[in-house]
């Protein structure tokens, strides 16, 4: 990367404090599931064996993450690879910028969605992955498509994908599941109490539970993941990669043509949501929508590249 | 005793000032060798771009055989580029290549069949890239200089820089901005 500017975060202070967060991350992880699976086995008077077992099953699937987690997150949205002769422009534009940067040639992938929007994800310089929708190639002008490019190489140059996609496996999953919990039992309550009247006060403490289990869960998760995607991050990816390509104000004209778009993209969810350069999910703002807002409003974002 | 004790001391102040001019030299020789891999970068891309213009060349006689001076303006910027050893050469070189490929091509607007031609527009599109590579390799190698550079003038590493004859790496200079420099503040709120 370029030498930064005088009183700036230096970049090799962000790598550093990325892998270190990656640690924090994955102990946390196990610590906070185990300390969960321990407590219910308790209240259910259940083995005490699932203490210990959860633990070895818990920190196996962070160490697997560790090394399959963009491989998991590539497979989840759908995206497929495509090469120079497919997609020259865009393929071509990555090559000048890892030039321009001084990295190595990342994979490029390209997801069949009309919605624009784009990621990267992979653990570090050299097992990394470039990820832009259709809708991006087809929606943006060369120099936007190449501002875009530039945010997602930073992420890769600064060790943000570790995080972040370490953050979509172990915690996004967690937070999908506590979701769809959440919303299983608000809008089911109706359907649920039928069961109620044949089975008796049996089927209910379960049930009680798991709301209890995930009404716990989704802050806590929720919390995790911001601060895997801190504002930080997104305001140094798009500083470093207007500083990569030279031309803030089409970072800037790419990002308000993203927001503006009307489409959702289909292939992202809450567990891959906070991967995106811009927040990929149009729902109505709920509290528990708001809580996984993890991006930074749009409109501080572009005022800041255009005072570059 | 005390003259033991003066001794250690000396001795213990040369291995610090020795084991300071080793991490300063290492990292300056570092420093180096980054420019001149970033170095490589470019020159890289200037012998691809050299090696598509006498297929170039030879499509377009095929149309315009008797636009004799472009197309020799041409080759003799390329066997200049093919000879430059220094930045500086080579700079000169590939800014007289593209001086000489942009009149190539505004002559080639009078020729319709030769535009039309599928070869000619892929060397067209080829050359296209190679540019635009060119002068993010420049922005690299120029970056490394600059770090570089900045150590040698700099103290205290000015200081190692001298003994050992560190010389001042040389920037590439395009002869027109393409794209602007751009400075970016990264204070964060």
């Amino acid at each position: 990367m370029e030498a930064p500017a005088p009183g700036s975060i230096l970049i090799y202070d962000q790598i550093a404090r990325n892998k270190r967060e990656t640690w924090l991350l994955m102990i946390g992880f196990v610590l906070i599931i185990t300390g969960l699976v321990g407590g219910v086995t308790y209240v259910l008077d259940g083995p005490l064996l699932a203490f210990p077992v959860a633990m070895a099953v818990l920190t196996l699937y962070a160490g697997y993450s560790y090394f399959a987690a963009s491989s998991v997150v590539l497979s989840i949205t759908g995206a497929r690879e495509v090469s120079k002769e497919e997609e020259w422009e865009y393929v071509r534009r990555v090559e000048n910028l890892c030039i321009g940067a001084g990295l190595p040639m990342p994979r490029t992938w390209v997801l069949e969605d009309s919605a624009p929007n784009a990621f990267a994800t992979g653990r570090d310089p050299e097992h990394a992955h470039v990820v832009v929708t259709r809708g991006l190639l087809e929606k943006l002008e060369p120099a936007e498509l190449e501002a875009v490019l530039a945010h997602e190489l930073s992420h890769i140059a600064n060790y943000d994908i570790r995080v972040m996609t370490i953050a979509a496996v172990l915690v996004g999953v967690v937070a999908l599941v506590a979701d769809l919990l959440l919303r299983y039992t608000a809008w089911g309550a109706g359907r649920r109490r039928r069961y109620r009247d044949k089975g008796g006060g049996v089927a209910t403490v379960p049930i009680v539970l798991v709301i209890l289990v995930a009404a716990i869960l989704a802050p806590l998760v929720a919390q995790m993941l911001k601060f895997a995607v801190s504002r930080r991050r997104e305001y140094l990816a798009d500083a470093s990669g207007a500083l990569l390509c030279r031309n803030p104000y089409a970072l800037a004209d790419a990002l308000e043509k993203i927001a503006r778009d009307p489409e959702p993209l289909e292939a992202a969810n809450k567990a891959t949501a906070h991967l995106f350069i811009y927040n990929p999910l149009r729902e109505h703002s709920s509290w528990l929508n708001r809580l996984f807002d993890t991006h930074p409003p749009i409109e501080e974002r572009v005022r800041i590249l255009r005072s570059m | 005793m005390t003259t033991l004790i003066v001794l250690l001391v000396i001795v213990g102040v040369i291995i610090l000032l020795a084991l300071w001019v080793m991490a300063m030299y290492n990292g300056l020789a570092r420093a180096r060798l980054r420019v001149q891999e970033a170095w490589s970068g470019i020159d890289i891309q200037l012998r691809r771009r050299a090696s598509l213009i006498p297929n170039l060349v030879e499509t377009v006689k095929g149309y315009a055989a008797h636009e004799r001076e472009v197309l020799e303006n041409v080759t003799r910027a390329r066997s200049m580029l093919e000879t430059a050893r220094s930045p500086h050469d080579a700079a000169q070189a590939d800014n007289m290549l593209t001086q000489a490929l942009r009149s190539l091509f505004a002559v080639a607007e009078n020729y319709p069949d030769l535009k039309a031609n599928q070869n000619f527009l892929e060397l067209q599109r080829e050359l296209t890239d190679t540019e635009d590579k060119i002068a993010y390799a420049r922005q690299f190698y120029n970056a490394n200089v600059q770090r570089y550079n900045e150590r040698i003038v700099t103290m205290p590493s000015a200081i190692v820089a001298n003994l050992f004859r560190f010389e001042p790496a040389e920037f590439y200079e395009a002869e027109e901005e393409a794209r602007e420099e751009v400075r970016v503040s990264f204070s964060t709120t």
